[in-house]
């Protein structure tokens, strides 16, 4: 983060030669340098490498009638639709699965699934879209050129394009026409180092306590505990993607 | 004698330019910079040097941007949100006027130097209040 400077410093080979230094280099032939490692990966600020943020879904705890989980991301995300069903921003939905034989109805809700392998970043021609270390897949919309690929090419229809110019964004997810956007597992608390998300609390105070967001490296957290010891489905598995959002009893 | 015609008609039409832009020199450095009303009307000075900040601010929200959305280290010491919350001021009714209106903070300058940012397609004009 250093000052531009239209004119070449008087001082710019000490610097280089500085960098060299600090980083460890050596130089083991002329013209061939060899770098080490530099950096320890437990002093690096903002998201880890060491962790996989998912979530686990309990399709027989998702009530019939409630949208809390939804109108909590609304609420926290400022997602103002203008009721046009069709095109307003939807970062998560409720599905009803009806099977048709035995008549049984499944209840869950649909976000990103936050791939370990996202076609939406495969397609992307502006790295826009992209995975963040600790999992969490994105769309930078510095970046983001709305050419809605990676809506075609989400299996999840996950995503929403913007239609209309915005107003009074939340500062937890800057947002505007012309971009694509979909759930970012509420990257602002996970940053904020909060360990729930939006939809995570809404449904647990409506006591159903459906959802639940955690650390999936981490053997140690509920949300792998919980995986460990219950069958759990990733949707379109075929795909493998290794979806970082998983369902039970679906 | 050409020669010296030449430089009088040099010196006059300098002149005449000092004329025209002292004016418009002395109006820049009246003006405060910040926004009546504001809370950074009572700071002392910016997030950093204020003559640094007007000279970079751009850059340091270039570089800042990335650290937030791709690193995930809201850490840093300059954001935009942090610029609104600071710089937005309030009407007689004690409401929030968005940065980005004529004659408020981010507009006032970059009109002047014909900047046409986009930060505020997506970024919100006025400080936000949760409950």
């Amino acid at each position: 983060m250093s000052k531009q400077s239209d004119q070449p410093g008087m001082n710019r080979r000490q610097l280089i030669g500085g960098v060299i230094a600090a980083t460890g280099a050596v130089t083991i032939a002329p013209g061939l340098i060899l770098h080490a490692v530099a950096g320890n990966p437990q002093q690096k600020k903002g998201a880890s490498s060491e962790k996989r943020w998912g979530m686990v879904i309990d399709a027989n705890k998702c009530a019939d009638g409630c949208s809390a989980c939804v109108d909590a991301c609304n609420d926290e995300h400022n997602l103002t639709g203008f009721d046009r069903p069709a095109t307003d921003a939807q970062w998560i939905r409720t599905v009803k699965l009806k099977d048709k034989q035995t008549g049984h109805i499944n209840r869950m809700v649909m976000l990103c699934q936050h791939c370990e392998f996202p076609p939406c970043v495969d397609v992307c021609p502006t790295n826009a879209s992209f995975k963040r270390v600790d999992g969490i897949v994105l769309v930078d919309r510095h970046r983001c050129i709305g050419c809605r690929y990676c809506m075609m090419a989400c299996p999840y229809k996950a995503r929403s394009f913007i239609h209309e110019a915005l107003a009074d964004q939340s500062v937890n997810a800057p947002r505007g026409k012309g971009c694509v956007e979909s759930c970012t597992l509420c990257v602002h608390r996970v940053d904020a180092g909060k360990t729930t998300t939006a939809c995570q609390d809404a449904c647990q105070k409506e006591g159903h306590a459906a959802i639940l967001f955690g650390d999936l490296n981490d053997p140690k957290s509920r949300i792998s505990q919980v995986l460990k010891s219950n069958n759990s489905t990733q949707i379109r598995a075929d795909l493998e993607l290794n979806t970082g959002v998983r369902y039970l009893n679906l | 004698m050409r020669s010296s015609f030449f430089s009088r008609k040099c010196i006059l039409g300098l002149l005449a330019g000092a004329a025209l832009a002292i004016p418009a020199m002395q109006a820049a450095a009246q003006s405060t910079y910040v926004t009546k009303g504001s809370k950074a009307a009572s700071e002392k000075s910016c997030v950093a040097e204020t003559s640094d900040i007007r000279r970079n601010h751009m850059d340091y929200m270039k570089h800042g941007r990335d650290e937030v959305v791709i690193d995930g280290d809201r850490t840093g010491q300059y954001s935009l949100a942090g610029c609104i919350d600071c710089h937005a001021a309030k009407d007689a009714s004690g409401k929030y006027l968005p940065v980005d209106s004529e004659d408020q903070f981010c507009h006032s300058c970059h009109a002047y130097v014909a900047v046409n940012p986009a930060c505020f397609q997506c970024h919100r004009t006025t400080p936000e209040k949760r409950d």
